[in-house]
Formats: structure tokens, C-alpha cells, sequence
């Protein structure tokens, strides 16, 4: 192809272009695979987490010191109003161990639904110029908290060990199991919500509201033992609450490997079918990712003119 | 000759809401107004472009330009008809490449190429000639969000030329930024061209479209009004005839403005 440009009166000559031979096909610019193409994309999800991380604590000069601050100030709470005033200490052995678990599994999961409901939104300036699989944000934002388990499981730990916990097994795939749950549950949660929040700004408010039934609709601050005691053979459907699922799990993990006697604690104060109910609200949590999907793709396209 | 881009029947659609509250709405509805409305910002546009051509794109404001550009970049989906591209993609957005304001320059210019589809060696190689090209300084290290408008639209320039791409994409790059810099903006995208990239330009000032492209299309009412040579795309817009473009007409005549294009 020849040069056109005879109106350009400083072109020194009319030059020969480079033919480019290009080895791709011709294929849409957006890629549609989903949450596939995020993790074909991994470089990219890594920069996006880690400049999440970054961006959380820019400008603060305790930083990630904060992260191991608010469990701890929540977990005092907990022990000394729950605990103390109330009375929790008497009905529940090794309370502050039970509260904490259940904590982390909590936190894990509002966060990631606080913050993944925000993500798309709050990313604008970056959805509206490039062309990137939108379900990165509600995925990074599902990898931020679960990097801000780990100041929290440290915590964890600690009081575990001067409460003589002796993990076993069952504390790995409770760990695990647990996990699992909440970040499938929680990146289905989250991109339904995310991209619900572009259209309407009440979804992100509303999310609050949902986070404070979460925090009470799970054995953390009262025991399992209560509920089935309370309500007896309806405590099944009070396990169908994924949750609450994954919250026992980390109490089996942790909490009944702290009492004086596991074996006892996890015949009389745990659901009958722990593990069945864990794996089957992991493969429930699975086919909600599914839908939220497909969810995801039926509104995905009109996320940058709503923005 | 390889078909670069393809554009088939193209159209998308804008859903315009007149009422943001449910009140608003439920009040509107009772009183049998709209609620929401429909435009289309593209309508059935078709056109195909070959391997190292250089388009401009041309159009009034509101025309669908940046629209088509976007699904061309693929940031938008066309709600009918089909866009495919062949081979990487880099460029700019509209003014301001898709930077972060709470990362540094650095960050930035790392995610801006990974989301381009480059590795973290791949952007360790060209990151010292984009700091360079982008003549940032010392900010490099600082929030985007501390960087004049100039600033941050020379850095996603940069980081967007950098970028061994197959296909180069500027909408309005050459608005903000002083002459010197809009001078090195024309001279890269010339090497740009050399190189056997396509091309595609999206400008106001019918002087830099003449320099630098081969074929004009011109937009009007989201419609495809013009496709071919670029003078007789020029004269289709009727740049010439108006008073404040009059350099335009002599053309060995060096006006830097209507050249680089002064105009948003």
C-alpha cells in the first residue's frame, strides 16, 4: 500500500509501509468465557488483588496492622459482652474459641459480599476503557478477603494453642470444606450483586442489611447445641443455611479441638452429618456460582453505558 | 492483504432513563409518561478494513464514534451484528487511558499492559522507553490522581504506542497535551503506520486525518454516512467551508493547530 498523505508538506518521501503479517484469526475483541477467562488471565487478577490490597491501606501509616486490629477488637467484644455479661461463658466451654471460628468465616464471607457488590462499580474508570472479563473484580475482591483471613486465622492460632487445641484430620478438611464453601457461595454472591449495584445503587446498600442476618444466622455467637435444643428436628433446616455449614466446619476444625474431650464435644454439641451436610452445601454453593454466571451474562453487556 | 477489522451490521442500543427513584417512576408511570426510552447510537453499520490501513474516523459530536470504538476495543458488545479484530488491540479510550487513581504511574502503567494481554517480562522490556516517551518524572511514583489531565493522557499515550500491538486505536488522543508533545504524538504515530499497524483514528481536525490516514469514515446520527477517500470525507463534513477551519485549505501553509488537532 502506498502513502496517501500528498497534503503533508514536511513528509520527506513517499515511502513504502511494512506489510505486518498478523498470525491470529479474526475473533471478537471481548472474550465470553466468564470466570474462565479470569483464570486464563492470572498475571492480570494477581495485579488486581494486589493493587486492591495496596489501595486499602494507602495513605495509613499502621497498614496491614489494621487487618489484625479490628478481628482482635470485634473477638474482645464478643468475649467480654457476650461472654461475660450475658453469661455464654457457663453454657459454652472455651467460648472466645467458639466466637472466633466462626468469625473468620463470617467476616470472610461478608466481606467478600460487601466488597464484590462494590467492585464493578467502584472500578469504572477501568470497565469503561478496557476491554477486560468484568468478573475479575468480584473474583479479586473475593481474594482480598481471603487474604485478610490470614491475619485473623494468626490470631486464631494463637489462642487455639493456649487453649491446648490438637488439630487432627478432621481440622484440615474442615478447614478446607469450610473455605470452599464460602468462597463459592461468595463470588456467586457477589457477581449477581456487583452487577446488580450498576443498575441499582439500593443493592449496595441492601447488602449491609443481608451481612447483619448472616452474622446472626450462624452459630458463632450462641451454639449449635442451642439451636437443635430449642428447636429440635426443624434444626435441619437451620442447616441449609450454606453459612452456617462452613462456620461449623471451622468449629470442628478449631473450637472442638480445644474442649477437654473432642470425641464427646463433636457427638453431643455437632450436627449429626457434619461432613454430608458440608459436602452437599458445597456442591450447592457450586451450582449457585453456575447461575450467578449465567446471571452475570445476561445483564453483563449493558454494564459500561450504565456506569 | 489480511482483513484486519470487521464490522457487520452493527447497531447498539442506549436505554435513557428519565426517572432515577422508584416515586419518580411510580408517578411518571400513573401519569402515562415514559419511563425509559430507547436510542441507537450505531445503527447497522458495516464496513471491513485490511491489515495496516490507517481509518479515520470522523463525525459530530454524539455521531456514535467513541460508541463504535469501544466495541471495536471491545469494552461494549454489539446488541446486533457481529465485530471481529484480528490480533492485540492497544490504545486509547477517550482521554485518559483506564488508569487507576490510587496507584502510582508505575502500577499503572504494569496493569494498563497486562490488561492489553502483556506479561511482567514483556512489560519490564519497553517500561523504561514508555517512562521515557511519557516524560513523567518524578510522578512516575506518585498517584495518578496528583497528575495534570496533560499528564495522565501522555502516560496512557505512551503506554498504548509502547505496546507491539496489531491494531492502534486513538480516540481524540491529540486533544489535551501541549504542541511539543502532540508533535511526538503525530511523529510515533507515523512510525506506527510505517510499521504496518492498522490504524484506527478518531479526530475532529480534518488536518491530522489528512495527514495521517488513508480512508475516512464519517458517522452521522450512528449511521455509516461516508466511506472512502479522505478529501472527498473531508468535503463530505463540510470542515472546509467553515471560517474558523480556514487553514485547512492551504494546506503547505504549517498551522500547528488545526494539524494536531486543538479541538475536544
Amino acid at each position: 500500500m502506498t502513502d496517501m498523505g500528498t497534503a503533508t508538506p514536511d513528509a520527506p518521501e513517499v515511502q513504502e509501509r511494512t506489510i505486518r503479517v498478523v498470525d491470529a484469526p479474526l475473533a471478537p475483541p471481548s472474550d465470553n468465557l466468564g470466570l474462565l477467562s479470569v483464570f486464563r488471565r492470572r498475571y492480570l487478577l494477581r495485579l488486581l488483588v494486589r493493587r486492591e490490597i495496596q489501595a486499602r491501606y494507602a495513605n495509613s501509616v499502621m497498614g496491614l496492622f489494621w487487618s489484625y486490629i479490628n478481628p482482635m477488637s470485634q473477638f474482645f467484644i464478643y468475649w467480654f459482652v457476650m461472654g461475660h455479661i450475658m453469661g455464654a461463658h457457663k453454657g459454652i466451654p472455651n467460648y472466645p474459641v467458639h466466637v472466633f471460628s466462626g468469625m473468620i468465616v463470617v467476616h470472610f464471607f461478608t466481606e467478600t459480599f460487601g466488597s464484590g457488590t462494590r467492585s464493578i462499580v467502584r472500578n469504572k474508570s477501568l470497565v469503561n476503557r478496557l476491554a477486560l472479563p468484568k468478573e475479575m473484580f468480584p473474583v479479586s475482591a473475593m481474594l482480598v478477603s481471603l487474604y485478610h483471613v490470614l491475619p485473623a486465622s494468626f490470631i486464631l492460632l494463637i489462642a487455639c494453642l493456649a487453649s491446648g487445641w490438637v488439630p487432627d484430620l478432621g481440622t484440615v478438611f474442615g478447614i478446607l470444606l469450610g473455605l470452599g464453601i464460602i468462597m463459592f457461595l461468595g463470588t456467586a454472591l457477589a457477581l449477581i450483586f456487583s452487577v446488580a449495584n450498576v443498575f441499582f445503587r439500593d443493592f449496595g446498600s441492601a447488602v449491609g442489611i443481608m451481612s447483619n442476618f448472616v452474622r446472626f444466622g450462624v452459630p458463632m455467637i450462641y451454639s449449635f447445641e442451642q439451636i437443635h435444643t430449642k428447636f429440635g428436628h426443624w434444626a435441619d433446616y437451620y442447616m441449609l443455611n450454606p453459612i452456617a455449614n462452613a462456620v461449623l466446619l471451622f468449629q470442628r476444625a478449631f473450637w472442638v479441638q480445644t474442649t477437654k474431650y473432642p470425641h464427646w464435644t463433636i457427638k453431643h454439641k455437632m450436627p449429626e452429618h457434619l461432613w454430608i451436610d458440608g459436602l452437599v452445601a458445597l456442591g450447592a454453593s457450586m451450582v449457585v456460582l453456575v447461575i450467578a454466571q449465567l446471571i452475570f451474562n445476561r445483564f453483563e453487556n449493558r454494564i459500561p453505558e450504565r456506569l | 492483504m489480511t482483513e484486519s477489522i470487521r464490522v457487520e451490521h452493527v447497531s447498539k442500543d442506549f436505554t435513557l432513563r428519565y426517572h432515577r427513584t422508584f416515586k419518580q417512576m411510580t408517578v411518571a408511570m400513573l401519569k402515562g409518561q415514559e419511563v425509559s426510552d430507547r436510542f441507537t447510537a450505531v445503527d447497522d453499520v458495516s464496513f471491513s478494513v485490511e491489515q495496516g490501513e490507517s481509518i479515520g474516523l470522523m463525525g459530530l459530536n454524539g455521531s456514535g464514534k467513541s460508541t463504535l470504538l469501544k466495541m471495536i476495543n471491545g469494552v461494549m458488545r454489539p446488541d446486533r451484528g457481529r465485530v471481529l479484530t484480528r490480533g492485540r488491540i492497544a490504545g486509547l479510550i477517550a482521554t485518559g487511558a483506564g488508569f487507576h487513581p490510587q496507584l502510582t504511574g508505575r502500577e499503572n502503567i504494569y496493569l494498563n499492559a497486562a490488561v492489553m494481554g502483556l506479561t511482567q517480562k514483556e512489560t519490564d522490556r519497553i517500561f523504561d522507553d514508555v517512562v521515557e516517551f511519557a516524560d513523567i518524572g518524578r510522578f512516575l511514583d506518585t498517584p495518578v490522581s496528583t497528575y495534570s489531565s496533560g499528564m495522565n493522557a501522555r502516560l496512557g499515550f505512551s503506554v498504548a504506542v509502547h505496546i507491539d500491538s496489531d491494531i492502534f486505536l486513538a480516540d481524540e488522543v491529540l486533544a489535551v497535551g501541549d504542541k511539543p508533545f502532540k508533535r511526538k504524538c503525530l511523529e510515533r504515530m507515523e512510525e506506527i503506520r510505517q510499521s504496518g499497524r492498522t490504524i484506527f483514528y478518531v479526530s475532529h481536525a480534518a488536518a491530522s486525518v489528512k495527514k495521517m490516514c488513508d480512508r475516512v469514515l464519517v458517522l452521522e446520527k450512528g449511521k455509516l454516512a461516508f466511506d472512502g477517500d479522505v478529501d472527498d470525507g473531508i468535503k463530505y463534513l463540510k470542515y472546509g467551508d467553515d471560517d474558523e477551519n480556514a487553514p485547512d485549505e492551504f494546506d503547505g501553509l504549517e498551522n500547528d493547530d488545526a494539524e494536531l488537532g486543538a479541538d475536544i
